[in-house]
């Protein structure tokens, strides 16, 4: 402050100080600017170097098999060198069918209820509470999967259609998942249906239809590529889930032929097996594959949705 | 014409079962979780640090795992604020006239988030491979870090894109630097960053699969980032397969406590952000 006082005395000095500042502040701005885009290039490039890194520590199992071996292969002999990943490729995919059978159909009709029927104050108290359902931890559902469905399937559903069955299942897997993507789904949807154009509705509304029809004929079939968007994700969410299908699927490495057979998902194999990968050869690069095959078919699933998701957001706000 | 009211009373009737249902499901949940849990929460629980292991031993608390949990929650949502903040206000305010790019960048973002915790789990633990790290308080922070970063660029970047245009506007009429504008904007989004702190790091303390390769497991409280960390998380899903009933009953005990802690958050940063828009508007 003193140095600023003498100088502006004179009237030439001050002059270099403005301008001294300004390149301080302009310099500054330059620095933190290159800093951010190195922020902003690491951060984005974790896509790349996740990826590549489970890539580069599959090579040893891939180099000892072959794509095709590994996942069409049901024989699982860590000691031997062997990794069949079709066991659990298929316990993968039964918990995610089931899952997105449950889910979708109670999702649409939800969805379809709070924006086409309901009072808004419907909206405003069932919204709160799908956002807590989102909040709560994938542990929680495994427990409530233990000491709810587990039960629920084993005394009371199982029975009816099987001799015996300990409720650890590929269905209480996809009960506990269907829930968990309620709030994803519920959520999409709600956005997608209120976008869809009055106009529409009127038309058809006016010449007849009844508000079912309109819907059934109408919006649903507008509303299709966010239906179908919605469901990828959450199939892509469903893909990866891990403790809480770990803790109710039974974990059996066998193709289930019911619903009521144990499975043992991808996500379940990695988790369980992280203690002996390192004591056995081939075992950590077999599973940091399967980490790779999740990452892969996840990856690829989010990409397709977010596409459809941006083009219709750019439809509607055209 | 009776078949189609019919038809439209069927459907009618099944959408409200199919909201109650997505409803109830919340209520049910919580509410297995207390019912189950309440008869062995006891003060203890939060006070002690297991006795005699934590797979066998009946007595003690769950303090480590909740120490541990908060250490890897805070330490990941202070790191990933680092990393965010920047990144967010770079895709908002040093993009202009690149909207191709920013759009695709957040695209990147949301891919990112979409990945599963067990995938950053498996890539934490190679990370850490890498370096000769062991499974320790660190290693889970990493792991961690990694998991919330999507979430706060996201959440930062929807909040940022609330400011009105006319502050950022006015502020760089008057001679401020991009640098000068996103500190005005930064005081401007103090609620939102709050917000995403909260996300994140309600997200950060639920999470398993991230740090079950990475932060170990230990009965102890950490006293260094070397050290192995109990998680709450983990807590529970070992505690549940003890075979030991006191155990299992203090697995319940740690779900709710768990469940305590997560619903606060989300009910806190839902406030905030109604408060937030309120403000707004």
């Amino acid at each position: 402050m003193i140095g600023y006082v003498i100088l502006s005395q004179s009237g030439q000095p001050i002059n270099y100080y403005i301008q001294l500042m300004q390149r301080i502040r302009l310099l500054k701005d330059k620095i933190i600017s290159k800093l951010m885009l190195l922020f902003t290039i690491l951060s984005v490039s974790l896509v790349f170097i996740i990826g590549i890194g489970l890539y580069y520590k599959s090579i040893p199992v891939l180099q000892n098999s072959t794509w095709g071996h590994l996942l069409t292969s049901s024989v699982w002999k860590p000691l031997k060198g062997l990794f069949g990943f079709y066991p659990y490729i298929m316990g993968t995919l039964w918990v995610t069918g089931i899952a997105i059978i449950i889910a979708l159909p109670l999702c649409v009709l939800t969805s379809l209820y709070i924006v086409e029927y309901a009072h808004s104050r419907v909206r405003r108290i069932l919204m709160p509470f799908v956002n807590l359902l989102s909040g709560i931890p994938p542990v929680i559902f495994g427990v409530w999967g233990v000491l709810f469905i587990i039960p629920l399937i084993q005394d009371h559903i199982a029975p009816h259609f099987v001799e015996f069955s300990t409720g650890y299942s590929v269905l209480a897997g996809g009960i506990v998942l269907a829930v968990m993507i309620f709030p994803l789904i519920v959520s999409i949807l709600n956005e997608v249906l209120r976008t869809m154009p009055q106009e529409l509705k009127d038309a058809s509304l006016a010449l007849g239809a009844t508000k079912w029809e309109t819907i059934k004929k109408v919006i649903l079939r507008k509303a299709l590529p966010g239906i179908i968007a919605a469901t990828v994700l959450a199939i892509s969410r469903a893909f990866g889930e891990t403790i809480a299908v770990l803790m109710v699927c039974g974990n059996n490495a066998v193709v289930p032929h019911s619903v009521f057979d144990a499975g043992y998902p991808l996500p379940a194999l990695i988790a369980n097996n992280y203690g002996d990968m390192m004591s056995i050869p081939l075992y950590d690069s077999a599973l940091m594959f399967a980490a790779l095959l999740l990452f892969i078919i996840i990856l690829l699933f989010n990409i397709i949705s977010r596409i459809i998701l941006s083009r219709l957001e750019r439809k509607m706000a055209a | 014409m009776r078949r189609r009211n019919l038809e439209e009373l069927f459907f009618k009737f099944l959408m409200v079962l199919a909201t109650l249902i997505v409803g109830g499901s919340f209520f049910l949940i919580v509410g297995t979780i207390f019912y189950k849990g309440a008869p062995y929460m006891t003060f203890d629980m939060l006070t002690k640090t297991p006795g005699g292991g934590f797979y066998i031993g009946k007595e003690g608390g769950i303090l480590n795992a909740i120490i541990g949990s908060m250490y890897v929650a805070g330490g990941a949502t202070i790191l990933g604020l680092i990393i965010s903040i920047p990144v967010a206000i770079y895709l908002n305010m040093y993009m202009d006239g690149k909207k191709f790019l920013s759009n695709t960048l957040r695209m990147v973002f949301d891919v990112l988030f979409g990945i599963p915790s067990i995938v950053y789990g498996a890539f934490g633990f190679l990370i850490m491979v890498y370096f000769g790290l062991r499974a320790s308080l660190l290693g889970g922070i990493i792991a961690v870090t990694l998991l919330v970063i999507p979430i706060l660029v996201r959440t930062l970047d929807e909040v940022i894109r609330t400011v009105p245009l006319e502050l950022r506007d006015a502020a760089l009429s008057l001679g401020s630097t991009r640098w000068e504008t996103a500190k005005v904007v930064l005081r401007a989004i103090r609620p939102g960053i709050i917000t995403a702190i909260l996300i994140s790091f309600g997200r950060a303390i639920g999470d398993v699969a991230a740090v079950l390769f990475t932060a170990g497991f230990s009965d102890n409280i950490p006293t260094s980032l070397h050290e192995p960390a109990a998680t709450l998380p983990l807590a529970i899903f070992f505690q549940l397969g003890s075979p030991i009933e006191e155990v299992q009953g203090r697995g319940y005990a740690s779900a709710l406590i768990l469940t305590i802690v997560v619903l606060i958050i989300t009910i806190l940063s839902e406030l905030l952000v109604k408060k937030f828009y309120k403000h707004k508007s």
